[in-house]
């Protein structure tokens, strides 16, 4: 059942790969994206962020506010070179 | 976590992950690497991800070649459990003045005596092997095939993968905040989590090993400077090699992944630990990114970030034991391209080490190298 639930839509990583990298000991979601690319894609984790969240809060016994979150990087949005090269 | 143990490698980057691997399949027992966070949380998880062999110093084009032999079969001989995502489309390095030119030409002669397989092409050859390639103003260009990309998150875990089937310990989440050393002898790490005894101990902190050699009471020539870089949504491939422009201080690959991910220099980027993103960055890589790959105009960002390089006095690692502190070593300075070099250099610090005679010559890494005014000064960073 969880090998058909996506958590990370734009990279397509399962629930099930998830869990298995927080089984091999995976304790963040910074490591998770690292390895697996989950929140690497064009919407940067604004789905699967929480949801990995839960997860490790899950799996670590704590709340989900405990769980570190990682670098909230820039632009917030996709934007295109050719803006950016134009912008003043 | 233990106690005690035979060698304490500082740093969970790829060159601490490949030092521990070379040492624990050349039978050395209770290893610990140390990392104050997880694998590849510093320099190595935010490097570029290129491998280059067009060097301009003999030292780097040997590192780099040899690094280039073992990426190529560095699954199966790790038996990794995933894939390094080697890519070996090529590097073009482009030439915008007749300096460079020339400079080309002393280095593909070097380069080409050592076995590299480098070439050097005119703008129209050029657009050839890049056909989006804007060649206005350009001179020239040096072509080699087999230089290319690797993932730098895989590489570091299949180097910690295969160590740790080998029993070495790896301790995330795990500080140094001391040493104790006795009578000019390393003995003892002080963590966050507990002390270890060791009586060897190497720096592999990259941007952080200068203040980690401190603790040790000794003062080395390495310090942090950030670089920043870039990454696109995938599109369809459309760029084979990896572009460089010494000219423009940048460097813009297509991954296997389809992204690009583009980085830029900054001559005047102070020394410091900041590490953090600016606008800046963003807007001055996109305009010489767009002069030079017009097509790329069209592409979204989607992510930037920063990165410190580990810098030396003449952009060369340091290889070398502490003269003050003896079993404490220095692997670092690789001064931004360490994770290409990481393979090769891995074997030759557990040779050292271990006191065997090693692959390559590690002499010319030595400390004192800086006080003799012996620079092996490279030119082709950017």
């Amino acid at each position: 059942m969880d090998k058909e639930i996506f958590v990370c839509r734009c990279e397509d990583i399962t629930l099930t790969q998830i869990k298995e990298l927080i089984s091999q000991g995976h304790r963040t979601i910074d490591e998770i994206k690292r390895v697996s690319r989950a929140g690497m894609g064009p919407c940067q984790g604004r789905t699967c962020r929480m949801l990995i969240a839960q997860e490790l809060a899950k799996a670590y016994g704590v709340n989900v506010e405990e769980v570190l979150m990682p670098s909230f990087r820039p632009p917030v949005k996709p934007i295109k070179l050719g803006l950016l090269a134009g912008g003043e | 976590m233990q106690k005690t143990s035979s060698i304490v490698i500082i740093g969970g980057g790829v060159i601490g992950c490949a030092l521990a691997y070379q040492l624990a399949r050349r039978g050395v027992k209770d290893i610990v690497v140390l990392e104050k966070e997880y694998l590849t949380s510093g320099a190595t998880g935010r490097c570029g991800a290129g491998v280059r062999q067009q060097w301009a110093t003999e030292t780097n084009c040997l590192l780099a070649k040899e690094s280039v032999r073992m990426f190529e079969n560095m699954n199966e001989e790790l038996g990794y459990s995933k894939d390094i995502e080697f890519k070996q489309k090529g590097y073009l390095l482009l030439a915008y003045t007749d300096d460079q030119w020339n400079q080309f030409k002393k280095n593909v002669k070097l380069q080409k005596s050592l076995g590299i397989p480098v070439e050097m092409v005119k703008p129209q050859k050029a657009k050839e092997i890049v056909p989006h390639l804007n060649i206005e103003g350009l001179i020239g260009a040096t072509y080699c095939g087999t230089d290319g990309h690797a993932n730098p998150f895989h590489v570091t875990y299949a180097y910690a993968e295969a160590a740790r089937k080998l029993g070495v310990k790896i301790e995330t989440y795990t500080e140094v905040i001391g040493f104790e050393v006795e009578k000019g002898k390393i003995k003892k790490v002080k963590t966050n989590r507990g002390d270890i005894y060791a009586p060897i101990v190497v720096n592999c902190a990259g941007p952080h090993s200068g203040e980690i050699a401190k603790m040790a009471g000794e003062e080395i020539p390495i310090y942090p400077e950030r670089h920043q870089a870039l990454v696109t949504e995938p599109v369809e491939s459309i760029q084979d090699p990896m572009v460089i422009s010494f000219h423009h201080h940048i460097y813009c690959q297509q991954v296997p992944h389809g992204s690009f991910v583009m980085g830029m220099g900054d001559p005047n980027e102070p020394t410091s630990f900041n590490q953090k993103s600016s606008w800046q960055f963003l807007e001055e890589m996109a305009q010489k990114v767009v002069s030079i790959l017009p097509p790329l105009k069209d592409i979204r960002v989607v992510r930037q970030w920063a990165g410190l390089y580990d810098m030396s006095p003449d952009a060369n690692p340091v290889i070398d034991e502490l003269a003050s502190v003896k079993g404490f070593y220095t692997v670092a300075g690789f001064s931004g391209h360490g994770f290409m070099v990481a393979p090769i250099t891995g074997v030759m610090v557990a040779q050292l080490i271990l006191g065997e005679e090693t692959s390559l010559p590690v002499h010319p890494f030595g400390l004192e190298r800086f006080k003799r005014g012996e620079y092996l000064l490279e030119h082709s960073v950017v």
